[in-house]
């Protein structure tokens, strides 16, 4: 009962997408800017909706309270620091420049917005490279738990391809046909979706166990630590290095630089500032306290696969856990689409076309998107078919798993391009690509792997054992090489800038704004 | 521009920026670490969080309303 309730409840969110995606292309322009931008259009609930489904997704339902269950509730704090106070404010001093600059010059793209600015094509391609680099397997990580949740949820009756299979041609079906709009009207479904689920979770658990006296008396006796904050996993460098280095992360992820572009007016980006950390508050509060009061409510949080669903199971109806575990699922997928689109987006505005040197127009330029779109999630479908395959081997994962780091290698150089008159071409780029090289190599040393299998990495090992020490994943009693690589881009931007003259084909009033 | 936005002063802008370093300086209750109280059914140091990021969206509204657009370049309307 509860499996085919489940199933149907993941099918029914298929076709409600692809419903909407219908509606959307009725309503669509053909042309790239309403494709990738639904013609920068979008209202204040849209716009928060968009961005907080696409930012937040599955991870508020499954990795966040398992953090909370294993090491306490100030996984709160990190997450409302970084996402409600850091990525608010950056939202207005990146995002709202890089939309009044959008306004102005018609970018679509960061690639696109830097490669003006600097006359340089090979800057453009560049940080789209650099871009789809960590967006590529961020997909394949998508796809993968969609596979795996379907396979799991339905005992196996599902093999993992074709459930990932499933979800990935759902979803060309519905981006291609949607574009910006239709994914960012059923980003705000699954916003709202989102919310009710949490809440109506938080109120029923709570019920049953007698309250929230209760539930966090029986977390203390639990786990003291869980009531102090501080201590243990929550070192004050971890602390600030998720919240700081991920904030940054994800300004520069694809699908939400590019919602920086999308809003329809300077009303609707104050509204959308304004309503922001109490929207985060009120999704990341009920999940992760549900998460921390796992263990003291009777879960045996080292054994099961993921907390919120277990403790769903004991107090609640099944149905309502499906409904959950179901909602994840689409939450998933509600990240996935935005990757496409802006993967799609990345690829033929910034190396495709101007790579290949075609002139093309706005139709065919809207066709090459949505043919992007395909080849891009057929793409990543067939990699994590492979890496399923070949489980067991660190394999691509690891370059998802550390793709907000990558992205936070980004950030502090563009913020400077953005703010500083005097940054030259090659400071720019000696900045973003020093820093990535960098974080790499933090992230294929050995011992960051998960797992005990350093396979292709042993030669290179060796290689590199010189400078083993200089390449670690944390510095000086904590601190993540996402940060120390952040500051070493910040440097170098800054001191190759002063060390050199702007090349002839800069413009270095493309990014001033005066008070017109 | 329209006239309901005043131009922000070189003092104001100042202020801007020690209003914004405090929000995020005390999102999270550093001077309650290791603290244990708990308060209502949850931790102190949760409830402080939580009525911080709510005065951080009253802090953006004002801001909102008496000085968009500083730092960005140009007081927009």
């Amino acid at each position: 009962m509860s499996v085919a309730l489940q199933v149907g409840i993941v099918v029914a969110y298929l076709l409600v997408a692809l419903g909407v995606g219908l509606l959307a292309y009725r309503l669509s322009e053909r042309t790239a800017e309403d494709y990738y931008l639904a013609s920068r259009s979008i209202g204040t609930v849209v716009l928060l909706f968009t961005t907080f489904a696409t930012l937040l997704s599955a991870f508020t339902f499954f990795a966040g309270p398992n953090i909370a269950a294993a090491f306490g509730p100030e996984w709160i704090l990190v997450m409302g620091l970084m996402d409600g106070v850091i990525f608010g404010l950056l939202w207005y001093v990146l995002g709202y420049k890089q939309w009044r600059l959008g306004q102005k010059h018609g970018y679509v793209t960061l690639g696109e917005m830097l490669g003006d600015r600097f006359g340089a094509r090979w800057l453009r391609g560049g940080v789209a490279f650099v871009s789809l680099f960590w967006l590529f397997p961020y997909v394949m990580l998508q796809q993968d738990g969609a596979g795996t949740a379907l396979n799991v949820l339905t005992d196996g009756a599902v093999p993992f391809w074709a459930g990932a299979g499933l979800i990935t041609v759902f979803m060309i079906l519905y981006v291609v046909l949607a574009g910006m709009r239709g994914v960012a009207w059923t980003d705000t479904l699954q916003g709202a979706f989102m919310l009710v689920v949490v809440w109506t979770a938080l109120v029923w658990v709570l019920h049953s166990v007698g309250g929230v006296g209760a539930a966090t008396d029986a977390m203390g006796t639990y786990d003291g630590e869980f009531l102090t904050l501080g201590g243990g996993f929550y070192a004050v460098p971890t602390f600030l290095s998720n919240a700081v280095g991920i904030a940054f992360g994800v300004t520069m992820f694809p699908q939400v630089n590019q919602r920086f572009f999308v809003g329809k007016s300077e009303a609707v980006l104050k509204r959308s500032f304004v309503l922001w950390p109490v929207l985060v508050l009120l999704l990341f509060v009920p999940a992760f306290l549900l998460g921390a009061w796992a263990g003291g409510l009777g879960v045996d949080v080292g054994s099961v696969r993921n907390v919120l669903p277990a403790l769903l199971g004991d107090h609640t109806p099944s149905w309502f856990a499906a409904v959950v575990v179901a909602g994840a699922m689409a939450a998933m997928m509600s990240s996935s689409d935005s990757m496409l689109l802006s993967g799609s987006s990345y690829f033929t505005r910034d190396l495709y076309r101007p790579f290949t040197g075609g002139e093309t127009d706005e139709r065919r330029e809207d066709r090459l998107g949505r043919i992007g779109v395909a080849a891009f999630a057929l793409s990543t479908y067939a990699m994590s078919l492979y890496n399923n395959s070949i489980s067991g081997t660190w394999s691509l994962f690891r370059i998802g798993d550390t793709a907000f780091g990558g992205f936070a290698q980004l950030a502090l150089p563009v913020a400077v391009a953005l703010y500083w008159r005097r940054t030259t071409r090659a400071g720019v780029a000696t900045g973003i690509f020093a820093s990535q090289a960098f974080f790499l190599l933090t992230v294929f040393q050995p011992e960051t792997w998960l797992g005990d299998v350093p396979v292709v990495g042993a030669t290179l090992v060796d290689a590199w054992a010189p400078a083993a020490g200089v390449f670690a994943s944390t510095y000086f009693g904590g601190w993540g090489a996402n940060v120390v690589g952040m500051a070493l881009g910040l440097v170098l931007t800054v001191g190759v800038s002063l060390a050199t003259q702007p090349a002839p084909e800069e413009d270095r009033s493309a990014y001033a704004l005066g008070a017109d | 521009m329209t006239e309901s936005i005043h131009m922000v002063d070189r003092s104001e802008r100042v202020a801007w920026t020690v209003v914004f370093a405090v929000v995020l300086a005390l999102a999270v209750p550093w001077f309650m670490w290791r603290s244990d109280t708990v308060v209502a059914g949850l931790p102190l140091w949760l409830w402080w969080h939580v009525g911080w990021l709510c005065l951080t969206s009253v802090t953006f509204y004002v801001f909102t309303q008496r000085a968009w657009g500083i730092w960005v370049g140009g007081e927009a309307a």
